[in-house]
């Protein structure tokens, strides 16, 4: 079981509480798809992704970044038990949708960066360690269904 | 691969980071160490405490380091050479560790500048720290 100090789950808390889902959400799929361009390919139904600003401007990846980023509230509600919060998601992610798992992390770097810029120097050093703490677990838990 | 637009876009940036090199590299250091508690066992001989002079010197050298190179980023192989020997036979740095500067790197321009870190500069930026710590390392084995 991960371990949580006070400090570690008050920064996360502060976090997701200030956060808009519906603009970071977006910003932080199309970024991915921007800066990594082959986690492309498991849009291919999405619609224009053609250049950075018909990514930008996609509704349908949009739509799907708000979807991703209100994932992440089950593992916010169950910190102490993230692993099997996401044990369907994961077999969903392998079986159905077949995510290379490395690319969960790809995203959760452009979800901490686009977080940074939102937040500025509030994103403290001890805040951006939190969450990344917090992203690597959901990330494991994903990836733990793959066989 | 980087396009003219995109190289003349870094060289730009970093050329913002000069004059606050100290300020931005100590961060990005901090960043590094706080996040990536593994990475501090390589600075052991130094004052890592936050506002700390080693930490503030340290993260100068490696930003402008990072500076000079980006004004002429086909000559990487050539202006990097003396700090490809460092890294290699002096300092050690496991270069897995590049990745993690790198981002924290790309996470303080981002609290930096806000905005203005879109997607298009982030992905440019990307490319070239990439590519940058990949030389760095060429001269490991």
């Amino acid at each position: 079981m991960v371990e949580w100090t006070d400090e570690e789950r008050a920064a996360i808390s502060d976090i997701f509480s200030k956060l808009d889902y519906d603009d970071i959400g977006p910003k932080s799929l199309s970024r991915c798809l921007i800066v990594y361009p082959w986690t492309q390919r498991y849009f291919g139904g999405f619609g224009n992704l053609y250049n950075a600003e018909a990514i930008m401007n996609n509704p349908l990846i949009a739509k799907h970044g708000t979807t991703v980023l209100h994932g992440l509230d089950r593992a916010l509600k169950n910190m102490d038990d993230i692993k099997n919060t996401y044990a369907e998601l994961s077999v969903l992610h392998s079986e159905k949708l077949h995510v290379d798992p490395d690319n969960f992390k790809l995203l959760s770097d452009c979800l901490t960066i686009v977080i940074a810029g939102k937040m500025g120097n509030a994103f403290t050093p001890e805040y951006q360690a939190s969450f990344q703490k917090f992203l690597s677990v959901v990330v494991s838990a994903l990836g733990r269904q793959y066989h | 691969m980087l396009t003219k637009h995109e190289k003349e876009l870094i060289a730009k940036i970093w050329d913002k980071m000069i004059p606050v090199a100290s300020d931005i590299g100590a961060e990005c250091l901090l960043r590094m160490m706080t996040t990536f508690p593994g990475t501090k066992t390589y600075f052991a001989h130094l004052d890592i405490r936050p506002g700390s002079p080693h930490l503030r010197s340290h993260g100068k050298k490696i930003v402008l380091a990072i500076a000079e190179c980006s004004k002429d980023i086909s000559s990487m192989m050539v202006t990097l050479a003396p700090l490809q020997t460092l890294h290699a036979y002096k300092l050690r740095i496991d270069p897995c560790n590049f990745k993690l500067l790198c981002h924290c790197i790309l996470v303080t321009l981002a609290a930096h500048m806000g905005d203005e870190f879109n997607p298009v500069a982030h992905a440019a930026m990307d490319k070239y720290l990439s590519a940058f710590a990949a030389v760095l390392a060429e001269k490991y084995r």
